[in-house]
């Protein structure tokens, strides 16, 4: 592999760009691997360059049904924080943080990664407990996390309305200065080129149809739609799409896969700083570099693999955003899709082994995932090389609901996650 | 949005007025106090999460408030039939998952009923 550098850059550009290779291979599949991962987004991609890289396993194969990094990690808003309440989760997310801070350095790819603040605004009394509450386990936790009151937010911010007499009227805000955003599509591409250039086989359309167990229950590969291909461990990391493939092994796992929606405006010169999200009122936000606006929406509140959802939930989302910052009122959105996320009744991940030897499970990442991505990538390639869980995701095993010890941000979160 | 026939009110209303409340036929076990941890974790959280035909209850929250429970695809998102609470599992054909959508027009919804 060929590095990326300034002189890269000025090399090519001396020879009108023929000097660049292909950013990773697509070879056909062997007929066994040590390792096969079930879906190419950011979450398996990452565990495979994870795998190479601090555990010497090689012979790895990530298995994707569409093209690489086409679900959820394409299809997300880009929003990186840590400041969750519980301790497993600040484990997980902040393990994750620090990932993201390196990681263009780490993999040779500009990840665009931006700690330009995740604001989350306080609209009551609730609110304001609530938030103080989790700034101050954040902090404990050593944690960057702190309340603004309405004029430090609005100064943070200045296309806020701060009003008395707003629709949503603001009474303070808590900001996370780590924060920030990232481009999603490099973070796919640069796990791939760099497990790619560590061997490991990346295979796309490549539909796993099936899960194949030996006499004593164990995996013994994944039949797909290029044929069966053999594998010692399988690490399923399919989003949406976890429970369709866990059940091929006959493991139910308690996820419910919904529509979540984004979309973008025209772009526009920069004028928005940083992230700001509102629970209450369901509404976040943020500027690409690109100068679109990026905006989520809420979850259908029905089951679906439609990849799409309903215009009202936009709406809801757009009537927020026009409240809280009356200055887009006049702009135009120009694209909007939807991704599959899979939730858990306790709204925190799933990351652990299964009933089924040699079968391990990350999912359950729902409406949060992206956040995760290095952090979940590097523990689940420990799962997998270990046997067993690093001791940052002990807490997100999927024996919890057997056990009661549930991570319950559902609570701590409210809507947007 | 969708469009959903409330097997009471014998109409064709905007989901709007709707609220889903998750996979239809669960039986809550009559000796909840006796059943294991396992038991316990398949009634309460382990749901199959269908790709394809799924059975689901809606409730008509803002109008008749009654729960009755549906049939749907979740890959086109159409219902198959509605039915009144109580009643036995209609058995459907699986229709096998199909990737294509169905799109709402406002002039299907006029003449939905």
């Amino acid at each position: 592999m060929r590095r990326y550098s300034v002189f890269a850059v000025a090399r090519e550009a001396m020879r009108a760009h023929k000097g660049w290779e292909a950013q990773w291979t697509s070879p056909e599949p062997r007929s066994s691997y040590d390792v096969i991962i079930v879906g190419a987004g950011g979450h398996g991609l990452g565990a495979a360059y994870y795998l190479a890289k601090e555990h010497g396993i090689t012979n790895v194969a990530v298995i994707e049904k569409g093209w690489l990094g086409g679900g959820n990690t394409g299809r997300n808003t880009t929003i990186i924080r840590s400041n969750y309440l519980y301790e497993e989760s600040m484990d997980i997310y902040e393990h994750s943080l620090k990932l993201w801070e390196g990681l263009s350095q780490d993999l040779n790819y500009n990840v665009m990664y931006s700690p330009r603040g995740v604001m989350m605004l306080s609209h009551n009394t609730h609110d304001m407990q609530s938030f103080k509450r989790h700034i101050n386990a954040n902090r404990l936790y050593g944690i960057d996390n702190e309340w603004l009151t309405p004029e430090q937010a609005k100064a943070y911010v200045p296309p806020l309305d701060i009003a008395k007499t707003a629709r949503y009227p603001i009474n303070g805000a808590a900001l996370q200065r780590r924060g920030g955003t990232a481009r999603h599509d490099a973070v796919a591409w640069g796990y791939a080129r760099a497990a790619s250039d560590r061997g490991v086989h990346i295979i796309q359309n490549c539909e796993v149809t099936g899960i194949r167990r030996g006499p004593n229950g164990e995996v013994l590969g994944v039949e797909t739609s290029k044929g069966f291909i053999g594998a010692q461990k399988i690490g399923v990391s399919a989003a949406g799409h976890s429970s369709v493939v866990m059940e091929m092994a006959g493991v139910r796992v308690p996820l419910h896969s919904t529509p979540l929606q984004a979309l973008v405006s025209e772009p526009l010169k920069p004028i928005f700083p940083c992230v700001v999200m509102s629970n209450t009122v369901h509404a976040y936000i943020s500027q690409s570099d690109k100068g679109e606006l990026v905006i989520g929406a809420g979850t259908d509140q029905y089951n679906s693999y439609s990849q799409t959802g309903g215009l009202q939930i936009i709406t809801h989302t757009l009537d927020a955003i026009c409240e809280l910052f009356p200055i887009f009122r006049r702009v135009k959105m120009m694209r909007q899709w939807g991704g599959i996320t899979d939730n858990t009744p306790d709204r925190s991940p799933i990351q652990g082994v299964t009933p089924v030897p040699g079968l391990f499970v990350n999912c359950g990442w729902g409406t949060g995932g992206f956040k995760a991505t290095p952090g979940s990538a590097n523990l689940f390639a420990h799962l997998i090389a270990k046997g067993e869980p690093h001791r940052l995701a002990a807490g997100l095993t999927l024996d919890r609901f057997r056990t009661g010890r549930l991570i319950d941000e559902a609570a701590a979160a409210a809507v947007a996650h | 949005m969708l469009l959903i026939h409330c097997p009471y009110c014998e109409e064709d209303r905007s989901e709007l007025e709707f609220r889903w409340a998750g996979e239809a036929h669960i039986a809550r076990p009559e000796n909840i106090a006796a059943i294991s941890d396992e038991e316990f974790a398949e009634y309460f959280f382990l749901r199959n999460n269908e790709k394809g035909l799924t059975y689901e209850r809606w409730r008509h929250i803002h109008g008749c408030g009654r729960f009755f429970n549906a049939a749907r695809d979740t890959v086109s998102d159409r219902f198959l039939t509605t039915y009144k609470a109580g009643m036995p599992k209609q058995l459907l054909p699986e229709t096998g998952a199909s990737e294509k959508t169905v799109e709402t027009y406002e002039a299907t919804e006029g003449d939905a009923r």
